[in-house]
This record gives C-alpha cells, sequence and structure tokens, in this order.
C-alpha cells in the first residue's frame, strides 16, 4: 500500500517536472525562431561590477615606494602626500610625477543600477507598507466606530480609493497633490501607495476586529479599561493575528504594485529594467532577472510573515 | 430603605432594546454589602440582561442604579471606575485566548491600577492558588478545561479587588462534572464576605449559599425572599409552575 503510493507519487511527481522542463524548452524554441541572442553574460555587471578607479599625483614631485606606501614629495618640499589604498601601480621607485598623473589603480565594486532599482522597490514598499498599516487601523477602527463623522470619512475614502484605478492615482497624487505640497517624486510615490494598500488594510482590519466575540469587549470592559485600551491589548492582538494571512497578500500585491511609480520617473526596479533594456537591447534576459528580483522580495515576505505566523500560534 | 450598607440600589429599571422587545419592565432590587442574592428566572425573563445593567453593559431606558452611592445613569459618572468596582463572570468565560492564564489576571491591574509587574504577578499567583490552579499561570486558555476556565476568569475579576462580583450563568456552559469546582470557588468567596449577584439554575448553590432568592419573570421581579421560602413555599403561580419543572 505505502509502496504504491509512493509510486504513484513519483510518478506525478515527474510529470510536474516534465511539464515545467516542457514550457522551458517552448521558450528556448520561441527565442531560436525569432533568432534572439542570449547575452547573460551582459546582466552581472548590472547587477554589480568591479570598476578600475584612477588614483592620481596631487601635487609635481618625486614619487617613493616606501614599502607598500607610495609617497609624493613635492618638488618645493613643503607637501607630501602618502597613498596606501591601491591595487596595482606601474610607476618605478623615485619617478618624478606632474599633477594629475595617474600613480597607481585601485579596484572597487560599483553597485549597478538593477540593485539600486531592488533596493528603490524596497525601500519604497517597506514605507509605504508601514504607513499602509497605520492608515489601515485607523480607518479600520473608524469604521465601526459609532461616530458618524469618523465612520463616513472611512467608508468616503475606501470606496474613493477602491474605485479607481492605481495609477491615475500616482498621476493625481504626483501631478496635483505633489505639486500643491511641493512633494518629490519618492514621497508622491510612497504616498500614493500607501494611501492605496491603507484602503484595503482598513477593511482587512475591519473584518479582524469584527471576528472577535462580543464578550471579549464585554470582558475588558467590564474589567474597568476603557474603549481604548480594550483595543489595543485585547481585540486588536487578537484581529491582527487573524488577520495575517489577508494581509501578507495585501503587502505582496504592494510590492508588484510598487512598479507603477516608475511612471513618475522614479528609479525603482522595474525602471532600472526598462532602462537597461534599452541600453543592451537584451529585454529576455533582463525582464527575466527583474521578474526574479520581484519573486525574492515577495518570497522573503511571505517567509518572514509564516514565521510570524508560526510565533503567534503558541496561544492556539 | 436607603442605608449606607445598601451597596447596589435598582429602582424602575427599563430596558428596551432596538428591536422594540421590553427586556426589563421596572425592576427594583437593593443589595446590602456582604450579600449574596441569586436571581433565578426562565430564559428571556431578563435576568442576565438585568445583571449587565449594573455594571452598565446593558445602557437602560428607565429608572436608575446607584453602585456604592454613584449614579451609574448620570453623564458625569465616569463608568470605568464603577467597572472597577463591580467584578463580572460571563457565561462564555470570555478569557483572553492570546494571555496566558497569568496574564489574564494581570493585565487589568497592569493597565487599569498601573501596577508594577512584579506586585501583579505576585497578586496573580495568590488569586490562582485561591481558585487552585497555582501550577497552571502559564497555560494558555486554550489548554484549560472548561471549569478551569471559568476559575481563572473568577480570579481575574478579583484581580481588581472588587465590591461587588456579578455571576452571569457561570456554570451553565460547563460539563456536569465541572460545575462543582466552580461552585466551590463561589461558596468560599461568598464566606469571606464578597457582595455577590449570581444569576444561575444550580438550585442547590441558591439553596445552601444564597442570603435572599429572586424570582424573575418576563421582565419584572415576580417574587423574591429567603431561599427556602422561595423553594418550599412559593405563593406566585408561575413560581411553582417553574420549580417542578426544574426540581
Amino acid at each position: 500500500m505505502n509502496k504504491n503510493n509512493l509510486f504513484k507519487n513519483f510518478i506525478w511527481n515527474a510529470v510536474f517536472v516534465s511539464i515545467v522542463g516542457l514550457l522551458i524548452f517552448f521558450v528556448y524554441y520561441s527565442t531560436k525562431k525569432v533568432d534572439y541572442i542570449w547575452r547573460w553574460e551582459r546582466i552581472p555587471s548590472y547587477i554589480i561590477s568591479n570598476e578600475k578607479i584612477d588614483i592620481r599625483a596631487p601635487f609635481e614631485g618625486v614619487l617613493h615606494f616606501e614599502g607598500k606606501t607610495i609617497v609624493i614629495k613635492s618638488t618645493d618640499g613643503s607637501k607630501t602626500e602618502k597613498i596606501s589604498d591601491y591595487k596595482e601601480s606601474l610607476l618605478s621607485d623615485n619617478t618624478d610625477v606632474y599633477e594629475g598623473d595617474i600613480v597607481a589603480y585601485d579596484y572597487k565594486y560599483k553597485i549597478g543600477p538593477l540593485t539600486w532599482g531592488l533596493w528603490n522597490t524596497l525601500y519604497i514598499s517597506f514605507v509605504a507598507i508601514l504607513i499602509a498599516i497605520v492608515i489601515g487601523i485607523i480607518t479600520g477602527l473608524s469604521r465601526i466606530s459609532s461616530n458618524i463623522v469618523l465612520r463616513k470619512l472611512s467608508v468616503t475614502y475606501i470606496e474613493l480609493i477602491r474605485g479607481t484605478p492605481l495609477l491615475v492615482q500616482i498621476f493625481i497624487f504626483y501631478f496635483f497633490i505633489g505639486t500643491v505640497f511641493q512633494l518629490d517624486r519618492i514621497t508622491s510615490g510612497i504616498a500614493a501607495l500607501a494611501i492605496f494598500a491603507g484602503a484595503y488594510i482598513a477593511e482587512i482590519v475591519r473584518a479582524g476586529i469584527q471576528s472577535i466575540p462580543k464578550g471579549q469587549m464585554e470582558a475588558a470592559r467590564s474589567l474597568g479599561m476603557n474603549y481604548f485600551q480594550a483595543m489595543r491589548y485585547i481585540i486588536l492582538p487578537q484581529a491582527l493575528k487573524r488577520t495575517l494571512p489577508p494581509m501578507a497578500g495585501q503587502f505582496i500585491s504592494l510590492i508588484k504594485d510598487s512598479s507603477l511609480v516608475s511612471v513618475i520617473s522614479i528609479t525603482d526596479l522595474t525602471k532600472a529594467g526598462r532602462e537597461i533594456v534599452s541600453s543592451t537591447f537584451s529585454p529576455f534576459e533582463v525582464w527575466f532577472v527583474v521578474a526574479i528580483m520581484y519573486l525574492l522580495l515577495t518570497f522573503g515576505l511571505s517567509f518572514l510573515v509564516q514565521l510570524l505566523e508560526r510565533r503567534l500560534a503558541a496561544s492556539d | 430603605m436607603i442605608s449606607e450598607n445598601c451597596i447596589i440600589q435598582a429602582k424602575n429599571v427599563v430596558k428596551i432594546y432596538k428591536n422594540g422587545v421590553k427586556a426589563l419592565k421596572g425592576v427594583s432590587l437593593n443589595v446590602m454589602q456582604g450579600e449574596v442574592v441569586v436571581i433565578i428566572g426562565p430564559s428571556g425573563s431578563g435576568k442576565s440582561t438585568f445583571l449587565r445593567t449594573l455594571n452598565h453593559l446593558e445602557t437602560i431606558n428607565g429608572g436608575n442604579i446607584i453602585i456604592d452611592g454613584i449614579e451609574l445613569t448620570d453623564s458625569k459618572t465616569n463608568i470605568n471606575k464603577i467597572r472597577e468596582e463591580v467584578g463580572m463572570v460571563f457565561q462564555q468565560f470570555n478569557l483572553f485566548p492570546h494571555l496566558t492564564a497569568l496574564e489574564n489576571i494581570t493585565i487589568a491591574p497592569r493597565i487599569v491600577r498601573k501596577m508594577d509587574k512584579k506586585s501583579a504577578d505576585e497578586l496573580a499567583l495568590k488569586l490562582l492558588e485561591r481558585v487552585g490552579l497555582g501550577d497552571r499561570g502559564g497555560s494558555y486558555p486554550s489548554q484549560l478545561s472548561g471549569g478551569q476556565q471559568q476559575r481563572v476568569a473568577i480570579a481575574r475579576a478579583l484581580a481588581m479587588k472588587p465590591k461587588i462580583m456579578l455571576f452571569d450563568e457561570p456554570t451553565s456552559a460547563l460539563d456536569p462534572e465541572m460545575i462543582g469546582e466552580v461552585l466551590d470557588v463561589m461558596k468560599t468567596l461568598a464566606k469571606d464576605g464578597m457582595t455577590m449577584v449570581v444569576v444561575t439554575h444550580e438550585m442547590g448553590f441558591a439553596r445552601e449559599v444564597s442570603d435572599r432568592v429572586v424570582f424573575m419573570d418576563e421582565g419584572n421581579i415576580v417574587e423574591m425572599g429567603k431561599a427556602e421560602d422561595i423553594f418550599n413555599n412559593p405563593r406566585n403561580e408561575r413560581l411553582k409552575q417553574f420549580l417542578g419543572q426544574i426540581l
């Protein structure tokens, strides 16, 4: 029986692997058909590159070696310059040098545009998520508040944001609100994303709070806690724990949606990809790498949320 | 009948639910300091509703309630202050599932009374021992039986050092073999002189512990008296019928 199951599993896994293999072959075959030339070797330098840096003489003088250190004494003897941070020098001892002469080379790792784009995307998403959580909790609480003003304001906000495309919101934020309040593009982009995600998080928070039995609030209030203490210490910790899975989905959406801020010239991962494509004409490689980088971010986030869920499961 | 020993004074309390149901039609009850009052009655008679008006979990539509000399319905009254003095135990326990038994007890003293962690923990341990759960402080509610959860809930209410304890059918959600352990804790409390108002179906408890039994029906107090009078010589027809059904 057990052996039979193992065999079945093996067969189905084999089917899975062959389908994936077939897909990969199909991609390869189609690129062959359009005579696409793969240039994977170009990609790494857009992630990180090792660049040669010239080290030049600051003034006219004579060059000595003191062990590994290069010492330049100015002609009139008033100034000396010591250079020890270099990788190679082509000059020999007691050479006359003029101001601006290359005396040595150093190699430095330089972060490529794709890495910068990844960092920008990470930064924008992270800040936007943090703000969105705050907006979401406040709006979610207002949504179930007994105060009519708070309730109607939050419903209006949620409906406006959910009913219009994010792309349009980003344009409005950048060209209208950004102009009025003199916001730079990064701030506008982050604000647009945070306010967009905040509306969805508000509904998640509301559903989470309403899923907590009424008795919890009654018990907290009967112990003398006020409404806010009861929310802060009793209801929200339980509600937020329940909302973690939909929250994780919302965060992942936000990371992906952040690619839209490239339309207001923020050099995020997507814009970096577009720029590299236009200078290398290697769209396939670049967009594959960009996709993988987004996957890294979203997988990382999923993993963190799962860790958090497992930690919070202690009381279950 | 207003004396300084009178810790609860409810006068003509009326409660009408939003759907128009009149749950309380003018209930008046005075409870003395240290008295144990048991409220019995058929379901829907308003006994739980009345109990819940005593710490303002239900707002009232008429009459007034004075707890320890403070008018509940007065808009100037800080309701949280009164709730600190009135402990409540629920039918469904309502323990906080994300906190351990110990934290369930310490959270209100720490947040509301600003007690430091060390003294709150000491207090909680003492209370847990008092309800016979000295070794279960680290357990989460989901790891405790119903009876144990209810005893933690009693300890949690006691941690605020209330002057009055309200019990809303504390044993109704329990398996029969666990009812005894909860009733025992309540009996000790009564012996220690706690003022208690208990809504229950446990007639044994009412007979043994109560100073007074109140019978409610259809939003009114129908009959009130010492346990033996109520159980042995009921005068009201509805009460006779009720006792006939449950005894």
